[in-house]
């Protein structure tokens, strides 16, 4: 039996529940309806390349992917960190899981309450110690504070697994082969987790891109980002076909940048793998 | 795993068992039927279904949106077959031109009675044949009084340099730019684009001295008194004076929004005189009384404002004088090519912010 | 010693920033004041009146039905998947695999109305199951992720040698390869589970007949603000959750000391 028609039932269910509806998108974008009936059209394609909705598409790229890196950055010494002391068994696992289990809004509401100006708890304390304030809500760097936090777990434990299991039979292969701890975290540590900083780097870009709740509240609505804009073309002007062109861009400059980044990763190993 | 699944098990037993039985009972003669109720989320007394269900055994399946778009996204795609709604006044002439509403029968609606004279035969449902009114309020502008030493009686002080940075505007195309319409004289339903080019390029000005633009967390920001100036509602800004007694409520003089949340019976509606027992149920004035208690909105319900503490139903912010009520405007549904031009205009003005 | 010291400061550090805004959370749900700009006093009514609210009960129960459910049966489907998209050619490995982050790609909101128009057009009337369905689709991209990589770690010889030695291949995955991959189809469902219990966009578009979580009855209180009941809602949530996954902990270490094995 070949391990290849395991995946069977998940590919019925793709197809079904994952390709049908991306279809129904296509329908949408490149159609629409007047009074000839239905026709085949590229005017929602081309409203989406105004300047105002890709000053959009570019923030949401932009910040998203100044989020991952943070997460990267962050992330990965944690995930060092954890799993040399892994004795301590998955509670330190689920517990950088655990605050995604309370509802993200609250949690963003929570942000604003640490963080606003006047109010704020950071600066009240901040103030007392007649320490300069820190104005950040409303501002970029909120919301990619928003984003970091939201998504860092993501970035974790995809990371944190790949290095759990690196045999530790080859890392102490590079120490007798000369290697010291930096030499070994280079080349060997690192491209080893690879897999997992594959996975992690797809999991915090793509949801950051589209994400709009956290522009709104810490961004203090001033920023427009692509989610907010394809929202609305859903619910306020009705106009699903442009919504519809709007997230095939995305989608197609998200399948690009994750190309980019593939090139690094030739087997596929992260199991992201594109072209 | 096995103590997991009994534990569900006794869970769902608990849950649906708890369903009742319905009998035959004269007094009750719908008992037993089944209405879908769509309603803002947080908008009606937490012991008002259950009441309802106990009077008439009529089981009502509640379920909650958070703005119009959404309650008629998921209404038009005929996902599940609603027996009443309750959306807003522009939402629901959207829906009466588009055919869907059934017209009321008031005689099963007796306690329609109670609605007040100037809530009949409003813009939006001119012969009052679909809807009864459930809640209403105005846009206006909230102030703290420790930071606005000056009168507040036009849109024009939110564009007032000195306070750069100190306001507060809406996170709503419609609300933000009815703001700036009626500030330049006009009428806040413009389809006039030269008009409304205007209003977005006062808009355009105004955004260096706005401080943020939000919606429900408007209350916050000014009971912590993170500004000094936001534009609001009515409803809301009786909840933020209750925390923060600096704050007052102002309708500047060139006029405004005046909303109203009405109930309407849409055509999915699979028995109609359940879904107007219901509505009248609403009405009864204990009932809106509770509801209006609860919710802490502007009631057009006579006989539940007379219920009211003085203070609340004296209040200027909540129930204005009829020299204010006279200026305002009730939305109404501007049409495809104009909704998209406003969101567009909107996009625009956004795109140019920092 | 010092590099000891840095690292957990450094740990101590990031738990800090994750647990900031709980941690308030939790201050606020003692909080006798609607609004949270205002301390109004502590106060322990938000908790008696929790579950006097019908739409709160109803929220939390189908939250976690679902959650559940959709994290099994996504964590069962995503690991077999898995298992066979590991092995496929690397043609037919981009194909599937892109198709698979299409869910994960998309926003939200796409996704979510997508599924409601496909609903509709299959007939099928939306409520608890249509709503399952969408979870399960959004999970199962997140479960195939966390496993995917570890399978190419996996000894590729370690599975050959079992069939060698005379195991059926169904013997052969289930005692070589799930054992070695338990660790991240556990994480995986996690992650499954978590993103179940938060989702509004897609539940909302995708649910009906009264059903409805935890998500979207805080959504939709937006409008109205947020009632502080629910901020005593998420507070015994989370420590419930706490609470069990330390006595779980504490149960497994002791299976590890018996065994004297490497576990994670």
């Amino acid at each position: 039996m070949n391990r290849k028609w395991l995946a069977a039932p998940y590919l019925v269910w793709m197809v079904i529940f994952i390709v049908v509806p991306l279809v129904m998108i296509f329908y949408y974008a490149f159609t629409a309806k007047d009074a000839g009936g239905l026709r085949f059209t590229f005017e929602h394609l081309i409203k989406a390349f105004d300047s105002k909705y890709l000053i959009a598409l570019w923030k949401s790229l932009l910040y998203a992917f100044i989020a991952t890196v943070i997460c990267l950055v962050l992330a990965y010494p944690l995930a060092l960190i954890l799993a040399k002391h892994s004795k301590g068994g998955s509670v330190t696992l689920f517990i950088f899981i655990l605050p995604m289990w309370m509802n993200f809004l609250l949690r963003t509401y929570a942000w604003l309450s640490l963080l606003e100006t006047n109010n704020g708890l950071l600066n009240t304390f901040l103030r007392a110690l007649h320490l300069p304030v820190l104005d950040i809500i409303g501002t970029p760097s909120a919301i990619v504070l928003g984003m970091v936090y939201n998504f860092l777990p993501f970035m974790v434990l995809p990371i944190y697994n790949s290095l759990a299991k690196i045999d530790k039979s080859v890392m102490e292969a590079a120490y007798d082969l000369g290697a010291n701890d930096f030499q070994r975290l280079l080349r060997v540590t690192i491209p080893l987790s690879m897999p997992g900083v594959m996975s992690g780097i797809t999991m915090v870009f793509m949801p950051a891109v589209t994400s709009f709740v956290i522009p709104n509240l810490l961004g203090n609505g001033k920023v427009n980002l692509i989610g907010n804009i394809i929202e609305q073309q859903f619910l306020l002007t009705y106009d699903w076909g442009f919504g519809a062109a709007l997230s095939l861009v995305l989608m197609i400059m998200i399948l690009i940048s994750m190309a980019v980044m593939q090139r690094s990763d030739e087997d596929m190993e992260g199991g992201a793998g594109l072209w | 795993m096995k103590k997991i699944a009994l534990l569900l098990a006794v869970l769902m037993f608990v849950f649906t068992g708890c369903a009742g039985n319905v009998k035959n009972d004269p007094s009750k003669p719908l008992a037993g039927t089944t209405i879908y109720v769509y309603n803002w989320g947080d908008y009606i007394a937490e012991d008002t279904i259950e009441r309802f269900t106990k009077e008439t055994g009529i089981k009502v399946i509640y379920e909650t949106f958070d703005s119009n778009e959404t309650m008629y996204a998921k209404y038009k795609s005929g996902a599940v077959n609603y027996d009443v709604l309750i959306p807003s006044d522009y939402m629901i002439e959207k829906l009466i031109a588009e055919n869907e509403l059934l017209p009321l029968n008031f005689d099963n609606i007796p306690n329609a009675k109670y609605i007040d004279e100037s809530f009949r035969n409003l813009g939006y449902d001119p012969e009052n044949k679909y809807s009864v009114p459930y809640f209403w309020g105005t846009l206006g502008i909230l102030y703290n009084k420790k930071m606005v030493q000056e009168e507040v009686d036009s849109w024009d002080i939110l564009w007032d340099s000195k306070y750069k940075g100190q306001i507060i505007m809406m996170d709503s195309v419609r609300d933000t730019f009815a703001v700036a319409l009626k500030r330049l004289g006009y009428s806040l339903n413009s389809t006039d684009k030269a008009q409304v080019d205007e209003a977005v390029a006062s808009l355009i000005e105004q955004a260096p001295l706005v401080q943020a633009y939000l919606m429900d967390q408007v209350k916050d920001k000014m009971i912590g008194e993170e500004a000094a100036l936001a534009v609001i509602y009515s409803g809301e800004a009786v909840y933020t004076s209750e925390y923060n007694e600096n704050l007052e409520y102002a309708v500047p003089k060139e006029g405004t929004n005046f909303f109203v949340d009405a109930m309407v019976i849409p055509k999915t509606c699979q028995n109609k005189e359940a879904a107007e027992a219901f509505i009248n149920f609403m009405n009864d004035p204990q009932i809106a009384y509770n509801n209006t208690k609860y919710v802490g909105y502007s009631t057009p319900h006579t006989e539940a404002r007379d219920m009211l503490d003085e203070e609340i139903k004296n209040n200027p912010a909540a129930y204005p004088p009829q020299e204010i009520i006279d200026k305002c405007e009730v939305f109404v549904d501007l049409g495809p090519e104009m909704t998209v031009y406003y969101n567009d205009k909107w996009n625009e003005l956004k795109a140019s912010l920092r | 010693m010092v590099k000891r010291g840095i690292e957990k400061l450094y740990l101590g550090l990031i738990m800090l920033f994750l647990y900031a805004p709980i941690l308030t959370l939790i201050v606020f749900s003692f909080n006798d004041s609607k609004s949270r700009a205002k301390w109004g006093g502590f106060t322990l009514k938000w908790y008696k009146n929790m579950l006097n609210d019908p739409m709160i009960s109803k929220s939390i129960y189908y939250t976690l039905l679902i959650a559940l459910l959709a994290a099994v049966i996504s964590t069962v489907i995503g690991t077999l998947a898995a298992i066979g998209i590991h092995v496929m050619k690397k043609k037919t490995k981009t194909v599937v695999l892109n198709v698979t982050y299409l869910p994960v790609l998309n926003p939200d909101i796409v996704t979510g109305i997508a599924f409601m128009l496909f609903f509709v057009a299959i007939g099928l009337k939306l409520g608890f199951t249509s709503m399952l369905i969408a979870h399960i689709t959004f999970n199962i991209p997140y479960v195939i992720l966390n496993i995917l990589p570890k399978l190419s770690s996996l000894n590729k010889y370690t599975y050959e040698a079992a069939l060698d030695l005379g195991a059926h291949p169904m013997q052969a995955i289930w005692k070589v390869i799930i054992p070695e991959i338990m660790p991240n189809i556990i994480t995986g469902f996690l992650l499954a589970f978590t993103l179940s219990l938060d989702d509004f966009i897609i539940s909302y578009f995708t649910t009906g007949s009264g059903v409805t979580n935890l998500s979207i009855t805080i959504y939709t209180m937006t409008r109205r603000g947020i009632k502080p009941e629910i901020n005593a809602v998420s507070t015994v949530m989370f420590l419930s959750i706490l609470i069990l996954l330390l006595i779980i902990n504490k149960r497994s270490e002791k299976n590890n000391k018996k065994l004297g094995g490497v576990n994670v």
